[in-house]
């Protein structure tokens, strides 16, 4: 198999959403000593970007995109340690901090965002479902995150994620990260008035908000 | 697999059917039908029936209606233009066509209504061409730039060109048949390739109450001989043309279509007739004939299984309103008309795009229409059992972070199971206002325009074109016209 071959059978794993392949192609990139840099710039991410493609043409919903981004991110369970034995580090869009907020164990919205975010080359610590304001901030300055992302689904709820940037901006933390808000209940206008660097209203629009953002 | 129940409406009583039935053999034996056709009367009197000729009315036996219904087939196969694609109009099966023969267009710019020009017309028949969920066309508006004599035939020559689909059509004069008849022949490669594989259904239009004029006679019975299709569409209107009462109309609606039914069978037999029709509930305040009442609605479900009963294809004007434009009333009228004629399993549903009693088409209303039909088609189509089991296996290994977005099961099944609409607002409140903040018939002009831009005319072959327009220039040169409007391709 060419490296070409290689990198088409690749890109088809996570066009087709086929998880057997996409990690069984990851494996055999490990075992033949490839270059994985190269494995991951000119097989996966092609692979995912055709995907968003063909999101934004209607032509893929969310099963298609949610199932390719999961495949994505097993194969990458694959390639990462590889590429740290041999003290490669895999090029990320930025480090993210992601969850959703204390009192809301709402977290389908939240992992669609972190498994897209993570698809696209996202460095994503998510911290799950009914997350501390206090957990957020902590392990971004812990873990030198770039980007906090909190998703509400309650009007109840998303009163905290006003808080959370008070909060921030108390502890003078508000300049050091990124903020992004999201959630049904969450619009572009409360991101704004709560002082939000980034609002998105579904999985796609937060990959591209987030690149925006960092 | 458990199979899958059809859901279907019933609004009468198997006694009910049988005394409506009844009632109608009655009327059609004592007090006989008004035929002003004196082939159709021939046709009847050499039957055995009791006809008089001055007065033009003939008195029908039980016996000769229920040899003509043994004769009539339970389903009719008709064929799009180029042959291939198959519908079957019988039994449940349900297709949407737009309402006819429109006088007025509502030109979404300024909002009011105005004659339709060629062009408008063309324009008709292209996006009925790209809507998926309408499987006919119908020559559904009129060109107001060319003189009505040859309205007819003229809608005909238009919609044959620009549309691929079967055409639901119909006479405005005796003599229109003639060249109706060549084109769609010609389109066909003969008459008996026609007759094979039937392209049009005429719809016949009685004057209520039991009277039958020459024209609808006529063409009646031309049909029958040339193995084309008729639609039976008796129009009482309750109060008015026919008894107030919902059974009282459906016994008039029913006698006046067996009627038709025996005279064409009396011309062919074996000819196919589609039972359909146009009664609608007088509006006694108004003196007007709403097509978007429910009582209009509870009749046409009503004479539609009544045909069931006698095991007879089914049509009717449904799926359309009375609004004016393409506001709520347009939206809930077409909505309801449009589930109620498919949960009836009426086979032909003309509606889609109407307004204002059947009078005025609308581009914006057929692609909303087209929305409308889709949910009313998936209804029909049932609660299915697609797994054995259905889901438990789905359960195992059941986490508190299980989703079944990214499951296979999802993806396999997604796109079966739901549809998605096209112009439907879905969207979030931001994003819908990111778009512009835009109204359904706004975003219905904005898909017009895109239709027209990305869906190419679907034209007929350039000879049979050629064919076309030598039948329409004599048609129109016998009617003192030499020149007809550019075409534009």
């Amino acid at each position: 198999m060419t490296k070409n071959e290689l990198w088409e059978k690749i890109k088809h794993s996570i066009i087709d959403g086929n998880k057997v392949d996409a990690v069984a192609l990851a494996q055999e990139a490990v075992d033949l000593k490839v270059d994985l840099t190269e494995v991951i710039e000119s097989g996966y991410v092609p692979g995912i970007q055709k995907v968003g493609d063909m999101w934004e043409n209607g032509e893929y919903f969310l099963p298609e995109l949610i199932t390719s981004a999961e495949c994505m991110k097993a194969a990458m369970d694959i390639l990462q340690p590889e590429m740290e034995k041999i003290h490669i580090k895999a090029h990320t869009q930025g480090r993210v901090i992601i969850g959703t907020i204390t009192g809301d164990i709402h977290d389908i919205g939240k992992n669609l965002v972190s498994s897209l975010l993570s698809a696209n080359g996202f460095d994503v610590i998510d911290l799950g479902a009914d997350v501390k304001l206090e957990d957020f901030i902590q392990t971004a300055q812990d873990r030198e995150a770039d980007l906090i992302c909190v998703s509400a689904l309650l009007t109840t709820t998303m009163l905290g994620q006003r808080r959370l940037i008070e909060l921030l901006r108390e502890q003078e933390l508000y300049d050091r990260f990124k903020i992004m808000v999201g959630g049904a209940p969450v619009n572009r206008q409360w991101a704004q008035d709560i002082g939000a660097h980034g609002y998105a209203e579904n999985a796609m629009t937060a990959v591209k908000a987030a690149k925006d953002l960092l | 697999m458990i199979s899958t129940l059809k859901p279907n409406l019933k609004l009468l009583s198997s006694e009910l059917i049988q005394q409506i039935v009844a009632e109608a053999y009655i009327v059609l034996e004592k007090q006989g039908v008004f035929v002003e056709n004196t082939e159709a009367l021939a046709l009847l009197r050499d039957a055995g029936m009791q006809v008089d000729s001055s007065s033009q009315r003939a008195h029908l036996t039980n016996a000769l209606v229920q040899k003509c219904l043994s004769t009539t087939p339970e389903t009719i196969s008709i064929f799009d233009r180029t042959g291939t694609q198959e519908y079957i109009v019988g039994g449940d099966e349900v297709h949407f066509d737009p309402g006819s023969a429109a006088v007025t267009i509502l030109d979404h710019k300024t909002q009011t209504q105005r004659k339709a020009t060629t062009q408008d017309v063309i324009q008709f028949f292209r996006i009925t061409d790209s809507l998926p969920y309408l499987d006919f066309q119908s020559t559904g508006l009129i060109s107001g730039d060319v003189p009505d004599i040859i309205s007819d035939s003229y809608r005909l020559y238009l919609g044959l060109q620009f549309c691929n689909k079967p055409i639901v059509t119909g006479t405005f004069r005796v003599e229109g048949f003639k060249s109706m008849f060549e084109m769609l022949s010609a389109v066909r490669g003969g008459p008996s390739a026609l007759a094979e594989k039937p392209l049009a259904i005429f719809d016949a239009c009685p004057s209520p109450a039991l009277k039958w004029s020459n024209l609808t006679t006529q063409s009646l019975i031309d049909c029958a001989r040339a193995g084309i299709p008729s639609e039976l569409i008796s129009m009482g209107m309750t109060g008015a043309t026919s008894p107030v009462t919902i059974t009282g109309t459906l016994v008039q609606h029913v006698a006046e279509n067996l009627c038709r039914l025996v005279i064409c069978q009396l011309a062919e037999k074996g000819a196919p007739v589609i039972f359909g029709g146009s009664p609608s509930s007088f509006d006694m305040r108004k003196g007007t004939t709403p097509m978007g009442a429910i009582e209009t609605m509870m009749i046409d479900s009503g004479y539609a299984q009544i045909a069931k009963s006698l095991n007879l294809p089914t049509h009717a004007y449904m799926s359309l309103s009375d609004s004016k434009l393409n506001d709520s009333q347009a939206g809930l009228e077409t909505g309801i008309g449009a589930v109620l004629a498919a949960l009836s399993g009426i086979n032909v549903i003309s509606g889609p795009g109407m307004l204002d009693f059947e009078s005025c088409q609308s581009l914006e209303k057929l692609v909303i229409d087209n929305e409308i039909c889709a949910m009313a088609l998936r209804l029909v189509k049932g609660v299915e059992q697609r797994d054995d089991p259905i889901a438990t296996h789905l359960f195992e290994g059941f986490t508190a972070d299980t989703q079944f977005l990214s499951n296979p099961h999802t993806r396999q099944w997604y796109r079966q199971e739901h549809i998605f609409p096209d112009i439907i607002d879905r969207d979030t409140y931001d994003y819908w206002a990111t778009l512009g903040g835009k109204s359904m018939p706004t975003r219905a002009a904005e898909k017009v325009e895109e239709l027209l831009k990305n869906h190419p005319p679907n034209l007929l072959e350039q000879n049979v074109r050629e064919n076309l327009k030598s039948i329409m220039y004599a048609d129109a040169k016998e009617n003192g016209l030499d020149v007809l409007p550019d075409l534009g391709y």
